[in-house]
């Protein structure tokens, strides 16, 4: 069976114009694959590049070389030629992200953000409510807070919105970017078994955490990025 | 995929300014564009090439009809090219008097547009324009007033209202929340996001506000003096610009 996630030769670099032309490597050579109902994660130090490499398999950063190849079971996708199109519809069916921060509009109850999300994977709205509601009681969001805008939640608050947005749908890949940062104790281990369940139907999953502990509970193994590091050179 | 337009090189000059030039994409059904771009840079130009309003001096603009056929819209009539405004397409601008009758009432502004589709039937007229008053958030005892009484935000709802009551296919935003008030604007963002899905509408959206482009559109296309010079997934565009002038524009956004 081939893997959810192939990447291979990827590099990032920025090109900042705004600063005298200054080409900013921060990855080169990152070659790893994850498989389906594995957790793989991305270890290393502060800006080492780990949330670039993410950046770069979602679709939000484009990388400068390489290939990031996802395959749905049917027809894989390299993501760093595909059209927008193609991106959004893996983003839709295939493949989620959870950031470490909450963006959302402002107005939209939190209960219908994650119903949104929801739907966007292909629910029913009747079925998208149900799992928005389930996975904000797993995540222990009091329910007096569901139908409130999130703008005013606490940061873990907003954070476990976020999670469960993340999980709303029924993607067979997520990206997880330190999404247990900003949360308590028991509110880690919500997140944790959230992740064993899905891992146990296949899902699989790329992530960064920051917690150690976390990381050495969730991990199947762990890929350090500084062996990614590019030859630090400042070209103008 | 099988888009519902396409731009084919489309380039037009005003004597030996260049208004837009070479200017090609495709639109897919359900898509929402954004082109973004400073005053001048030839958004507005494009916008009105694109919707037939101004003859292009090369290129073509090809549209898929609701029958099916693909047509360049040169090849259309006068007649062809309005039914299919007043069908097919809607028009938000950003001056609500530019988009509504304002001495006609909220009611028979979007009446009219069912009549022009050749709905005679007043009660059902009536009954629809209620419906869509509801669902823009206007307060539907409000069906007899005339938009003068309106606020801004109000007008652009109702704006929006008798676009969408023929079920267009493709609707052109001219900086939509242009102008209004920032609690008026998000308010009116999460309503066009939310009818532009439910809908399954394609959009060619117009505007100087990331914010707004970011919110709403699935593609961007970065215009400066009439060329497109960065094309790309909204969120990677703005989260990661490659070209010099829109690694300008992104980071002179003040972050709030």
């Amino acid at each position: 069976m081939n893997p959810v996630l192939q990447v291979s030769g990827l590099s990032k670099a920025f090109h900042l114009h705004l600063h005298g032309g200054t080409r900013l490597p921060v990855v080169e050579g990152v070659d790893f694959v994850v498989h389906q109902g594995e957790c793989v994660v991305l270890g290393g130090p502060s800006g080492a590049g780990k949330s670039s490499i993410l950046k770069a398999i979602y679709g939000n950063y484009l990388a400068s070389s390489g290939a990031i190849i996802l395959d749905d079971g049917e027809a894989p996708v390299d993501v760093v030629t595909a059209s927008p199109g193609a991106i959004i519809a893996l983003r839709r069916h295939m493949m989620g992200y959870v950031s470490q921060f909450l963006r959302v509009i402002p107005r939209v109850p939190a209960i219908e953000i994650v119903a949104e999300a929801a739907r966007a994977s292909g629910f029913s709205p009747d079925e998208a409510g149900g799992r928005a509601g389930r996975l904000l009681a797993h995540l222990n969001l009091p329910e007096r807070l569901w139908n409130l805008p999130p703008a005013t939640f606490s940061g873990g608050e907003q954070q476990r919105v976020n999670i469960a947005r993340g999980f709303a749908g029924d993607h067979r890949f997520l990206i997880l970017d330190e999404p247990t940062a900003s949360l308590d104790a028991a509110n880690r281990e919500a997140v944790i078994a959230l992740i064993a369940e899905r891992k146990a139907v296949g899902t699989a999953f790329l992530g960064i955490f920051h917690d150690a502990e976390v990381r050495e509970r969730v991990a199947d193994r762990t890929i350090d990025v500084t062996r990614f590091s590019p030859v630090r050179e400042i070209a103008a | 995929m099988n888009p519902l337009l396409v731009a084919e090189g489309l380039s037009k000059f005003y004597g030996a300014r260049i208004g837009c030039r070479d200017v090609r994409f495709a639109l897919e059904p359900g898509e929402v564009l954004a082109i973004v771009g400073e005053s001048g840079s030839g958004k507005t130009t494009l916008l009105n090439l694109l919707s037939g309003q101004l003859a292009p001096d090369s290129g073509a603009v090809r549209y898929r009809l609701r029958d099916g056929r693909t047509k360049n819209l040169l090849d259309l009539s006068e007649a062809e090219r309005r039914l299919l405004a007043r069908t097919d397409w809607g028009f938000v601008h950003q001056d609500a008097r530019n988009g509504l009758r304002m001495g006609v009432s909220a009611g028979g502004n979007i009446g009219e547009r069912l009549m022009g589709v050749g709905d005679r039937h007043y009660g059902r007229i009536r009954e629809n324009a209620m419906a869509w008053l509801g669902r823009v958030e206007i307060d539907t005892g409000r069906i007899d007033d005339k938009p003068t009484q309106f606020s801004g935000g109000m007008r652009q709802r109702l704006q929006i209202a008798r676009n969408l009551v023929t079920h267009p296919r493709l609707v052109f935003m001219d900086e939509p929340t242009g102008g209004l008030d920032v609690s008026v604007q998000a308010r009116l963002l999460d309503l066009i996001r939310g009818l532009v899905a439910d809908l399954g509408l394609a959009v060619v959206l117009v505007t100087h506000d990331l914010a707004v482009a970011r919110l709403l559109s699935h593609r961007i296309l970065v215009m400066k003096d009439g060329h497109v010079i960065e094309a790309g997934l909204t969120d990677r565009v703005l989260d990661d610009p490659q070209e010099a002038y829109t690694q300008l524009l992104v980071s002179s956004v003040l972050a709030a």
